[in-house]
């Protein structure tokens, strides 16, 4: 595909970067990216990946947008409350940018519809806003070996980790169990600044184009840990877990299961 | 010099809204039981009877303790402990 004169002006700033070039957007064009959730992480992630021409975006969310959201979910606005989450982004990001094609699925993710859904993409981003629904993504991702760039937000603190499957740790080599129920904040106590998912979201959006380009080096193996409050980026080293049982040498994990939901983040 | 320990934002709230505690060095379980004796409860949310929770992270400079002498990892003079928790929020 050659890219009329409008695209090359649209994606000008990308072609005079030798790292990209009219080869480096054409892959961008070309790429097909499946993000889960449409809130404060997802709505920044589509917005620089549709910007950036990504070609195809599917993005899956069951929820509607509330009032409550648009304090960080910029993808979203007055005129969509009450709209399902995915449908407003859609609006957005194709406002911004009509060469993207995005796909609004209006379902929540489980273990029967996953796969199918994920198996013709080249990307996964987690975007989601639950342990269960993490280790899940992570297990599909492993099983198709399908890249995952992962990010997570809480209060002032994000995490973001890109997880390739094969080359690499995978989520439960970093986070072998999930937190109980009770030992961490519940939804309701659990706040975040606004901002915060602004730059985690970049981050991940970031590390997306990276591994279409196939440039610079990928969050690979290795957790980055901002922290709001202090300024700081910390990152440290994730260990491939032999004893992984998703991508260890003697996998337990065959098959994909729903565990029991609870709202703790 | 001393061992130095990240507090993660959950945890902030033991600690005075500290993000930065120090500690004598010792091995990392000595090390969180210490801690715990200055800011109560911190201990209990890391730990049980003397293992580290499995849901909790904690590194050594860079490096994941699970793979260094987990609880009995020797933490020297200048070393930098980090406590990650998992976390989940897309919000």
């Amino acid at each position: 595909m050659d890219f009329a004169e409008e695209q090359l002006k649209r994606y000008s700033r990308h072609i005079i970067l030798p790292e990209v070039g009219g080869k480096g957007q054409k892959k961008i064009s070309g790429a097909k990216v499946f993000m889960i959730g449409a809130g404060g992480l997802g709505c920044p992630v589509g917005y620089y990946l549709a910007a950036a021409g990504v070609g195809t975006i599917a993005i899956i969310d069951n929820d509607t947008v509330e009032l409550s959201n648009l304090q960080r979910q910029i993808a979203h606005s007055v005129k969509t409350l009450g709209v399902n989450k995915a449908d407003s982004a859609k609006q957005t990001f194709e406002a911004l940018n009509p060469d993207v094609n995005v796909i609004a699925i209006k379902e929540r993710i489980n273990s029967r519809n996953i796969l199918d859904l994920i198996k013709d993409y080249d990307i996964v981003v987690d975007g989601s806003d639950n342990f269960p629904t993490r280790y899940l993504i992570n297990d599909a991702c492993v099983m198709l070996k399908k890249p995952l760039v992962s990010g997570a937000i809480l209060r002032f603190e994000g995490q973001v980790t890109t997880i390739v499957p094969g080359e690499g740790p995978c989520y439960r080599c970093l986070f072998e169990y999930p937190p109980p129920p009770g030992l961490v904040p519940s939804c309701q106590e659990a706040g975040v600044l606004g901002v915060l998912p602004g730059v985690i979201g970049a981050l991940q959006a970031t590390e997306v184009l990276k591994l279409i380009l196939g440039k610079g080096a990928p969050l690979k193996g290795q957790l980055l840990i901002y922290d709001a409050l202090g300024a700081n980026f910390r990152k440290v080293k994730i260990p491939k877990n032999p004893a992984c049982p998703i991508c260890g040498e003697n996998p337990t994990i065959t098959e994909l299961t729903d565990s029991e939901e609870y709202c703790s983040i | 010099m001393a061992v130095k320990i990240k507090i993660p934002t959950p945890l902030q709230r033991l600690t005075k809204g500290q993000e930065e505690v120090t500690s004598e060095p010792g091995t990392l379980i000595e090390i969180i039981n210490s801690l715990d004796k200055q800011y109560p409860g911190l201990g209990e949310r890391i730990s049980e009877s003397g293992k580290i929770r499995r849901f909790v992270n904690i590194y050594i400079n860079e490096e994941d303790m699970r793979f260094l002498s987990a609880e009995n990892t020797q933490v020297k003079d200048g070393d930098e402990v980090s406590i990650v928790p998992a976390i989940a929020g897309g919000f």
